[in-house]
Order: structure tokens, then sequence, then C-alpha cells
């Protein structure tokens, strides 16, 4: 996502047009994008530390944007 | 010899060459897997949607084999610069502080803007005044320069703002800004004052048979700059 304190035009363009399209009361629209990707690794904490620096690193860039990153159907442990 | 950095979808490189080539420069396109670049005197990284753009304008060209050897240039002390499509590897590969980004109004913006010269310090303005009025193209989709408050100060506390928008008079005012960059700016030095991002593409503005020639400025102050091998 764009950072919060950075403008965000696309999300603005958005924002003025709900209202035309009868969704009122609509604010803060916001557009970022989502990447999914399949990572084999030792547990969960692993997977999500590589994935953290995979995103501080190339992903995003920290200076504009920010991330979250969310463990999808993560495999049941053996434990 | 001057090394024409060309990525896979890069397209600014033969106006790049053409323009070094009237101002008696030679230049030699560089394929972006080439590691050794110790035989070059400077580097140009030209226009373009290098890798298509993917993920982030410049993201992933920053991280190509060849920018190591950008980095050791930039280093050494030879002149790199990076136009267009090339401001914004050097802003992601971190030889250039700040981010580009889409331009205000989400308009891709292609037409004749006036940038003023803010210092002849510099690699690319040791010809030009400060003060100077150049008019240049400009062609881009991402060209809205964004850094953090901290490099701001720290960019105009050392003069290493290049080039700003500006109106035909030199002054620097809204409506002059083709796509809301902070500070008006349109192209910022590194510490060294040999790498230099500038979005206005100075090769189009080079041969007299198409129009003004104020690009020579930048490219022949970079000339004169070459680091002898």
């Amino acid at each position: 996502m764009p950072r919060s304190e950075i403008s965000d035009p696309q999300g603005q363009t958005i924002e003025h047009a709900l209202p035309g399209l009868g969704f009122e009361g609509m604010t803060k629209v916001r557009v970022g994008k989502r990447i999914t990707l399949s990572l084999e690794a030792p547990d969960l904490d692993a997977a999500e530390a590589l994935v953290t620096k995979a995103c501080q690193e190339f992903l995003t860039n920290p200076l504009i944007e920010e991330f979250e990153v969310q463990a999808v159907n993560p495999p049941k442990s053996d434990t | 010899m001057i090394a024409v950095v060309v990525f896979p979808g890069s397209n600014c490189e033969q106006d790049v060459a053409h323009a070094l080539g009237l101002l008696g420069a030679e230049s030699q396109f560089v394929w972006h897997l080439e590691t050794d670049l110790s035989a070059f005197s400077a580097a140009v990284l030209p226009g373009g949607f290098a890798y298509g753009d993917y993920l982030r304008t410049g993201a992933i060209a920053a991280s190509s084999p060849v920018m190591a050897s950008v980095k050791q240039m930039a280093n050494e002390g030879k002149p790199v610069i990076g136009i267009c499509n090339g401001f914004q590897i050097l802003c992601e590969a971190g030889l250039l502080p700040g981010a580009l980004r889409r331009n205000s109004g989400l308009r891709f913006r292609c037409m004749p803007v006036n940038v003023r010269v803010e210092t002849s310090n510099s690699a690319f303005t040791s010809l030009g005044v400060a003060g100077q009025v150049l008019e240049i193209p400009i062609n881009h989709f991402e060209g809205n320069y964004y850094c953090s408050p901290n490099t701001l100060v720290e960019l105009e506390a050392n003069d290493r703002v290049a080039l700003r928008y500006c109106d035909a008079q030199g002054k620097v005012t809204q409506e002059a800004n083709p796509n809301g960059a902070l500070g008006n700016i349109a192209g910022v030095l590194s510490d060294g004052r040999n790498v230099l991002g500038m979005m206005p593409h100075p090769e189009r503005a080079a041969d007299p048979e198409l129009g003004p020639i104020d690009g020579r400025v930048i490219l022949e102050s970079m000339i004169r700059a070459l680091v002898p091998v």
C-alpha cells in the first residue's frame, strides 16, 4: 500500500467516482497491490521472516510503500 | 567511450547514441547482463520501460547484473546519468535518494517543459549557469519525485537539486510542475555530484534538425567530465 502520509491519486479518483454510482459514505480510499507466492520453509515463522525480508529489500519500496505479510492456508504442523 | 546501458524494454538508447555522436562522443550499447564496465569512462541509463516496469518502475532493472558495475563507476567518480526510466532505476538501485511516483492527476505527460539549472557544480551542468532555463521534452507516467523531508533538507542544503521545472522566465511555479514532483524537482545529483537522475530527455533536445538543442548543455558537460580510462 502507498504509505499513509503519501497521497494516492488512484484512491482519490475512485473515491470521487463512488457517490456518482450511488455508493455514499465511502472515504479514505487507497489502492495497493497484493503479491501471492508459495514457499517451503521449516516453519511459519521462518517463512514469514523470509517474505518480510523480501518485502523490505525488493517487493516494496519502503520509502513510499508499507506492507503486511499474511500466511494464507499455512500447512498444518506435524506436532 | 561512453556505455549506453540497454535493459530489456529500454527504448531511448538509439536517441542517446545519436545525440552523443552529434557531439563527437563515442558510445557503445552495453547489454544489462554485462558485468564489467571498467573500459568505459561514463555510463548512460536511457529511458524506456525496463522489464516492463513490472513491480515498480526501475525495480527489477536495479537488480540486474550490470548495476554492480554501474555502482562501481559511480564510486570511481565517473559520470553516470539516468534519464527518465534511467532515473527511476538509479533511485531503486540506491545510487540516488528518493523515488519516482505516478504523476499527480494520473496523466502520462509527453511535452516540452522548461527546467531551471540550479547549480553549475556537477559533471552534467558545468557548461550551464545557475538560473538558466532549458527547454527539454518529458515523456513519462511516473516522474513525480518524492523523498523524505530529511532527505529534501539534505538535498537543498548540499546543492544537489540539479534541475527544477519552471516557467519560460525561470520562475518555479506549481503551474510549471508537470507531474507533482516535490519542490518541482526534475533532476537530482549524488553526493559526489557525478551521478545525475533527470526526468526530461536531453538526448531529444540535441539535434537541430528536430528542434531546440538545450539538452546539449547536459550532454556536453558530461562529455567534458569524462574520466580517461
